[in-house]
Parts: structure tokens; sequence; C-alpha cells
């Protein structure tokens, strides 16, 4: 059983990390004759890579994930994962929704195992159980798996949208704001938790938040948006700070203060900036 | 509620339910005619003449209570017996009359649910079949009659056609609106797992719409057990509607009361059981 994690990481492993998410120049505009929400974003992620993106409220965040998971189709440019052009959602894409999303006539355990008999549609009753209790004990909830999602704390269901979204061992993690509704304590030992089993399955992950610290200890890479609407991918910044950062040390790693300072002035002052001046 | 207070309700309930027998009692009690000529009361020959007995005084007319409730375990000492059209119990015929709302209310769960949820999932076919819904659904089933006579020729059809027709807009109008408002999320959860259409529907669909397409079959079947009392009267040959009719005829006014309750009572019944499952769908976010 799934005991051993990374046996479900991607087997390709390369020197040179590939490309796995290719976006280019894609843009969304909601309504014909309403302004675009952003336009010209581009990036590419590795596979492997733990990518934030930071922006303002209501820059299209959302909007890029969701054409990400194939929910939405994009006005302009395109996504290609893995060398096809993304259409529709598809089980290779796990989404960890803004909202948790989870469905509140099943408890907490029939919401993951939906998720695995999905992603395995011949397994037997016994193994997508024994599969959903693995991934619900991964975020610590192996006591509240009988609970619907009512009885759950905010916190908790997050925990088991992240375990649905990991039960179906996706190769591009999508998560919108997974932390957003949480206290700061369980927020950070759940951020470990993460950083945790995305290092030990080399786990793709892409996550849209507004915490810069929470940026600074999860991402290799953080990106960027300015202010809509037109929003643009601003920069692309990769993190300084070594991998084995965690939360109570990665203030003293060199590096740290520039970095948040870097990234704080990114959204109070340059996120403004760039739309009146695009040559900034 | 605290136990004082349910005591209180009951205790109000029960009040109320004397003070109902009470005035029944009161309104029915056999009275004696009034001579304007001033003759005693008690002179039974005057009372005679004037067409009442001490002992008959009130046979034909309506019953108090107590001759009710002996009429009524007359009745029911058989209520399922059958000896032709002209005598037949009253269990026999509460039989028929739900034997017809099975079929025609279960005719109409049958095509409303799905219908529902074409419409629900298929905005352009709800536009395009609006107007008509619209229109068929404010008409009285009973004004279907002579359309459903002329065309069906058989009270049998008829009594099924009107409870079908009357029931199938609640059900179809809760269906198609519950399925239109599902939670985008859950949608995008089951896109987003690539789940197929089969379990897409019955694991996130239906639970997902199931309180209102059961508060809809509640309202129909609500809906069927009032129009076929109706029907009945107008077309049955059999049934709890024709029941009443027939014993309005014979001038059995307790057997008509006795129906009037059970008609009632089997309405509650059949109300609570849909509740039920009302409850055993409902699901809180
Ligand atoms: N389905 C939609 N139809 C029309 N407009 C939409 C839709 N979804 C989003 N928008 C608009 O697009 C813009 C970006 O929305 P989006 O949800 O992507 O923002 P966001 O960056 O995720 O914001 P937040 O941080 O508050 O979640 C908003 O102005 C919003 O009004
Ligand atoms: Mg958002």
């Amino acid at each position: 059983m799934p005991n051993d994690l990374s046996a479900s990481a991607p087997l390709h492993r390369t020197t040179e990390p590939r490309v796995l998410v290719r976006v280019s120049d894609m843009g969304k505009q909601y309504r014909q004759n309403s302004p675009m929400v952003f336009e010209n974003v581009s990036f590419d992620i590795h596979q492997g890579d733990f990518v934030c993106l930071i922006g303002h409220s209501g820059c299209g965040k959302s909007s890029i994930l969701n054409i990400l998971a194939g929910l939405e189709q994009p006005t302009t440019g395109g996504v290609i994962i893995d060398g096809r052009e993304v259409t529709r959602p598809g089980l290779d894409r796990g989404v960890v929704f803004q909202g948790h999303a989870l469905l509140p006539w099943m408890t907490a355990l029939q919401n993951v195992a939906f998720a695995v008999r999905a992603r395995e549609p011949a397994a037997s009753r016994h193994a997508v159980r024994e599969k959903a209790e693995h991934y619900l004990a991964m975020v610590g909830l192996a006591k509240a798996m009988h609970k619907k999602p009512f009885e759950l704390s905010g916190g908790m269901r997050q925990r088991v949208g992240i375990a649905r979204a990991f039960s179906t061992q996706p190769r591009l993690l999508l998560m919108d704001e997974p932390f957003g509704a949480l206290d700061a304590l369980t927020r950070g030992l759940i951020q470990e938790e993460l950083l945790r089993i995305c290092t030990e399955t080399r786990q793709t992950v892409f996550m849209i938040t507004h915490d810069v610290d929470e940026a600074i200890l999860l991402a290799d890479r953080v990106l960027l948006m300015s202010n809509g609407p037109s929003a643009k991918l601003a920069e692309d910044v990769a993190n300084p700070l070594p991998r084995s950062r965690t939360r109570e040390r990665m203030h003293h790693e060199s590096g740290f203060y520039e970095f948040r300072n870097h990234l704080v002035d990114f959204l109070v002052r340059r996120s403004a900036l760039v739309q009146s001046d695009p040559n900034l | 509620m605290p136990v004082q207070e349910r005591r209180l309700s009951l205790f109000l309930s029960l009040a109320v339910l004397c003070c109902g027998l009470l005035l029944w009692q009161y309104a029915t009690h056999p009275t004696v005619s009034h001579s304007p000529y001033g003759i005693p009361e008690g002179n039974a020959e005057y009372q005679r003449l004037m067409g009442r007995d001490a002992a008959t005084a009130h046979a034909s007319g309506f019953p108090t209570p107590a001759e009710f409730v002996r009429s009524a375990m007359d009745e029911l000492r058989a209520p399922l017996r059958d000896n032709g059209p002209g005598d037949r119990g009253i269990g026999w015929q509460l039989g028929a009359s739900l034997l017809r709302v099975a079929v025609g209310y279960g005719l109409a769960v049958l095509v409303a649910v799905p219908l529902g949820f074409a419409f629900g999932l298929h905005p352009v076919l709800q536009r395009a079949f609006n107007p008509f819904v619209q229109i068929l659904r404010p008409i009285s089933p009973l004004a279907w009659m002579p359309v459903a006579l002329y065309t069906i020729r058989n009270a049998e059809g008829c009594g099924i056609f009107v409870i079908f027709i009357c029931s199938l807009w609640p059900i179809l109008l809760n269906t198609s609106f519950g399925v239109t408002t599902i939670r985008r999320e859950w949608l995008n959860v089951a896109r987003t797992l690539e789940v197929r259409w089969p379990q897409r529907l019955g694991l996130v669909l239906l639970p997902a719409a199931a309180p209102a397409i059961v508060t809809g079959m509640r309202i129909g079947l609500g809906v069927a057990w009032l129009a076929i009392v109706a029907a009945e009267m107008l077309v049955g040959s059999s049934g709890i509607g024709y029941f009443v009719w027939n014993q309005w005829n014979n001038l059995s006014l307790s057997n008509v009361i006795l129906a009037i309750l059970l008609i009632g009572a089997t309405g509650m019944l059949l109300d609570s059981v849909l509740a039920l499952v009302q409850r055993s769908v409902r699901y809180a976010e």
C-alpha cells in the first residue's frame, strides 16, 4: 500500500528538470466588452517545482488556476501540460479549491474515497478505503474520518480537501489559498506537513496565496502579479533560501529579509505601479 | 422544546378537541319542537304530529358524536368487504384510491425527475419548455377531466391521469430548481476527478438535489391526495371520493364524516412518510 509515497512520484527524473507546465501569452476576459482580467501571462513550471502566485485580491489568480485546472478556457494563449494542450479538467491535475468544496452529504472518508475511486475505478472496496484512510492519516485526520464536513472545523475541512487532492496522485497539484481560513498555529502545522509531503513525493505544486511568509517557506519560485484589471505577471523570483528551510529557522537564513522585503515591497508599492507604467 | 411547554401544548390540543366535540354535541343534540301555541314540550302527540318521534328524533339529521361513533364502529367492523359495487367497505374504497394514487403519482415521479434533471442541466431545454410548463401548471386537475374522459374513455385511466398531471408540476419544477442550484464547486470537483456520468449522477447530482426533489415530491403527493377525492366524486365507481358521494346520496352523514376523517388521516400519514424521507436526504453545508 502507499506507505512508500515516493513510489508515486513521476519516474522521469533527468538532470535537467523537465518543463511540466508551459503557460504562454495567456489572457482572460469574462465578457465581450469587459476589460481583460489579466493578459500576456507566460511562465513555466518545472517537474518538482513548488510555485507560489501572489497578487492582490481580484487580480485574477483564481482565474489562472482554474484555467490550469481546465475548468475555464483562456481567451488568448494557452496552457500545455506534459506536451498536451489543456482543454478540460483531468485527473493528472489535483485541485484544492478556495472554498474547501467537500461534498456535504459524505463523511471525510467518503469524500476522499470518492476521489480514490475516481482514480482507480476497478480497485476493490477494501483497497479504496485503505488508501483513503492513509491520506486522511497523512493530514492528521485519522480520528475524524467518519465526520461530515459540517462537523469539522475550518482547518480540518481544508485538510480533507488537501488529502482528497493528494489521494489521486496528480502530476500537478493546484491549490487556491488552501490555508486562507486557518488560524496562524494550524496554518503553520499544515504548511510544514505539506512541505514534508511535497518534498517526499517530489510533488509539483502551483499554489495561490496572500501570505508572503507562506510563500517564502513553501515556494521554490514566487510569481508576482500586478493589480487588475489587465493584470500582468510582473515578476518571477526564485527563492534564495535553501530547501531545508523551516518555519522557525528561516528568518536566520541569509537573504531572508532581502527576499521578504522584496515581496512585501512589491505588494504595497510596485504592484500598483506596473499597471500605470508598463516599462517599470 | 422543554418538557413543560410540550405538556402545555398537549393539554391545549386536548382542550381544543374537547371543545370541538362539545360544540358538535351541542349543535346536534336532539331537540324537541317548540310549539308556537304553548303546547307543553313533553306532549308526545304534538311531537309526533310534527314528524318527530322521541325515539327516532334524529335518525336522518346530522349525527351526534355518540351516533357517529356507533355507526363508525358498524362500518369499521367489515372495512374490506366487497359485496359488489353497491356495498363495499370503507377500507376497500380507501385502498382503491391509494392504488390509483400510487400508479399516477409513481408515473409522475418517473417522468418529472428525469425531465427535471434534463431541464436543470440544459438551460436551453429549460427555457424552451418553460412557457408550456407555466401555462399547464395552474390548471386545476379537474379541468382536465372532460378531456381525459373523452380521450381515455375509462374511469380508472382518468383518475390516474388526473393524479399524474397534478403531481407532475411540483416535482418537475422542484427537481429542475434543485439541479440548477447545485453548487458549482461540487460539479467542478466531479469534473476535475473525471467522474463518469452514472457516478456523477448518482453520487453528486442526485444527493445534491435530493432535498429539493423530495420537497417537490411531498408537495406533489399532497396535491394528488386532494385531487383524487374530487376526481372520484366526478367519475368514480370506486374509491374514497366515490364513497363520500355515495354515502351523501344515501344520506348517511355518519359515513361521510368517517370518510372525511380517514381522508385526513391518510393524507397526514402519506405526508409524514415523505417528511421522514426528506429528513434522511437533508444535508448541512
Ligand atoms: N465566472 C466569472 N464571471 C465573470 N467574472 C469573473 C468570474 N470569475 C472571476 N471573475 C472576475 O475576474 C476577476 C478576477 O477574479 P479571480 O477570482 O480570479 O480573482 P483572485 O485573484 O482569485 O481574487 P482573490 O484573491 O480575492 O481570490 C474579478 O474581477 C472577478 O470579478
Ligand atoms: Mg481567488
